[in-house]
């Protein structure tokens, strides 16, 4: 079999993206909607309304159905770590092993613990045991998301481990390093708030409905009021946190940012573009042909600069300047080219195998002097896995579609909310035209939420770990048509799932709050 | 037969999660559905399509470090 076949990379990269954009389709409701249902019990302690505790219940089982649908489709991807990805398990074990396994245990006994008080325990303990029972559901949810988004921020930034070369596994060396680096606590944050978004979204995109049906208008008020607060809140936090993943991207990970903005030619006081259609004539990253038709820039000068460096006036490498290197990085070193990392990456390689060489053979100095060149260029250790320069080039149009969708939509959401605040006082119940923006904002919020992911993922490949370890060489030697069954099998089981998911929703939105009484 | 009576703790809740389960409505569907997946998903997909590679493959720790580092450098060439 050929090792690198472009077919089993492709296939498995796709299985990997399904699984986890249908798990990603569960996990924004449950994080967002627990937060507000839990507000509305808040409230019905503080106040005594009984309007509030019927609210909550709704939403509470709103949340039910999709926890217990959504519940384990993550464990898929780690059935897919140990098969589809082996070289990539063995070679992470130790940093996904940890975290995995808090998220496992927090998982179990916080969630399983206290759902079955909120759901069961209405009449059964007191109003204060219930409401702490509520919000710690919905903390143990948000912890399992930590965890699982700790794993993914070291694969975009590799911090607190030491690579062994006697096991060939990295190994943690610093577990706070891990779990506080400064990406994953941005990730985390970004990624919760753009769920508490979405869960916003959907409860008024739901209560929209009601209004225009002419049912529960009291319920549906007090439910638009709480999630276009709460909206609003989470969209301020994320813009915020969206800075900062902005931020981040630019110092480690600049491919990505060059493939979000289109930028092929760096630049100082680079400007922020607001909107372009990829040329779709550009086939060489070094050709002379323009990278976006009709480019519109954000009409602040230097903005792109000022939000990647903090500085007006930095200078902004684009996908040609990160290929050829040169320029200087954030840290005042220089940039080494695409040909020079490779080397490095290589280099790298060959002390790796004289390293294995000398242990075998029980030469111990010689051993010890080529595991020190290895950590010299460990840092480009998956260059060399990479045929040319293009290959570090992710996929543009899609990644630079896919941020603008996110930022578009998130800045609709923050109108949608501001309006539905605005209208709350002012016959909500008439504004028809509202009614409908709110319900059409459901699918919308979803695919801002999707779009996220793209950015983030395929906005870093080709790396699976950034600058170590490609998808070519974290791949398992395994027959393509065995990953292409599952990836339908999996396909129609996540479907089914989807559809059983949003008919009983449907089903139990129709009956309404009343049912809950 | 002697019976058994259980600690007053460990009744309640049994209680708590018997009357529970007993009032659900919409919960019996979405458990059917849970259970249905979580067995689909480890007796079916688990167990007969998704073996664990280099468990699968080689016996110890040694000779999946020894297949992987030997599967990193050769994937260079």
């Amino acid at each position: 079999m050929d090792l690198l076949n472009v077919n089993l990379v492709d296939w498995s990269r796709a299985q990997f993206a399904m699984t986890a954009m249908y798990h990603w389709l569960f996990v924004p409701l449950t994080l967002g909607l627990g937060v507000i249902m839990a507000v509305m019990e808040t409230l019905y302690v503080k106040t005594g309304k009984e309007a509030w505790k019927q609210a909550a219940k709704f939403w509470m089982t709103v949340f039910g159905i999709n926890f217990a649908i959504g519940v384990a489709t993550g464990i898929i991807l780690e059935f897919e770590f140990g098969t589809n990805w082996s070289n990539y398990s063995w070679f992470v074990g130790d940093i996904f092993g940890a975290p995995l396994a808090i998220e496992g245990i927090l998982a179990f006994f916080m969630e399983a613990t206290f759902i079955s008080i909120m759901f069961f325990g209405w009449k059964k303990v007191s109003k204060g045991m219930h409401l702490a029972s509520t919000w710690l559901t919905v903390i143990g949810a948000t912890l399992s998301a930590l965890w699982i988004l700790v794993a993914n921020a070291w694969m975009q930034y590799p911090a607190g481990t030491l690579f062994n070369p006697d096991s060939v596994r990295n190994e943690m060396i610093d577990f706070w390093s891990i779990l506080l680096s400064p990406v994953a606590v941005n990730k985390f944050f970004h990624t919760v708030t753009s769920a508490w978004v979405l869960g916003s979204v959907f409860v008024i995109g739901v209560s929209a409905w009601y209004l225009l049906k002419k049912r529960v208008q009291d319920f549906a008020r007090r439910s638009i009021l709480v999630a276009s607060v709460f909206g609003l809140i989470a969209s301020f936090l994320l813009l915020s946190t969206g800075h900062g993943s902005a931020f981040h991207v630019a110092q480690r990970q600049p491919m990505k940012l060059a493939a979000m903005e289109g930028l092929y030619e760096g630049k100082k006081q680079a400007d922020l573009l607001a909107f372009g259609i990829v040329n779709p004539a550009k086939k060489h990253y070094a050709d002379s042909i323009a990278p976006l038709l009709m480019p519109v820039a954000v009409p602040i000068p230097g903005f792109l600069s000022l939000l990647a460096h903090e500085d007006a006036d930095a200078f902004v490498p684009g996908v040609k300047d990160i290929i050829d290197g040169g320029y200087y990085l954030p840290d005042g070193n220089k940039a080494l080219s695409f040909d020079e990392k490779k080397s490095r990456g290589l280099e790298a390689m060959k002390a790796l195998e004289a390293y294995r060489g000398a242990r075998e053979a029980g030469d111990q100095p010689a051993a010890e002097m080529h595991k020190a060149q290895l950590y010299e260029s460990y840092a480009y250790f998956g260059y060399g896995y990479l045929e040319g320069p293009e290959s570090l080039i992710p996929n543009v149009p899609l990644v630079f579609y896919s941020f603008r969708i996110m930022v578009v939509l998130g800045l609709f959401f923050i109108a949608l909310f501001i309006v539905m605040l605005f209208f709350y006082r002012r016959k909500l119940e008439a504004q028809t035209w509202l009614h409908w923006l709110g319900i059409l904002s459901i699918p919308l919020a979803y695919l801002a939420s999707q779009a996220g992911w793209i950015v983030a993922e395929v906005g870093r490949q080709p790396w699976a770990i950034q600058d170590v370890l490609p998808v070519q060489a974290a791949v398992s030697d395994i027959p393509v048509a065995s990953v292409k069954l599952t990836f339908f099998l999996f396909l129609s089981l996540f479907t089914v799932l989807l559809v059983a998911e949003v008919m009983i929703m449907v089903r139990q939105i129709k009956k309404g709050p009343e049912a809950e009484n | 037969m002697k019976r058994i009576s259980l600690p007053l703790w460990m009744k309640k809740l049994y209680e708590f999660y018997r009357d529970g389960f007993s009032q659900m409505t919409v919960g019996k569907t979405l458990w059917t559905i849970a259970l249905l997946k979580l067995f689909i998903m480890f007796a079916v997909l688990k167990l007969f399509f998704f073996p664990n590679f280099l468990k699968t493959n080689f016996e110890d720790d040694k000779s999946r470090s020894d297949y992987v580092g030997k599967e990193l450098i050769e994937r260079t060439r």
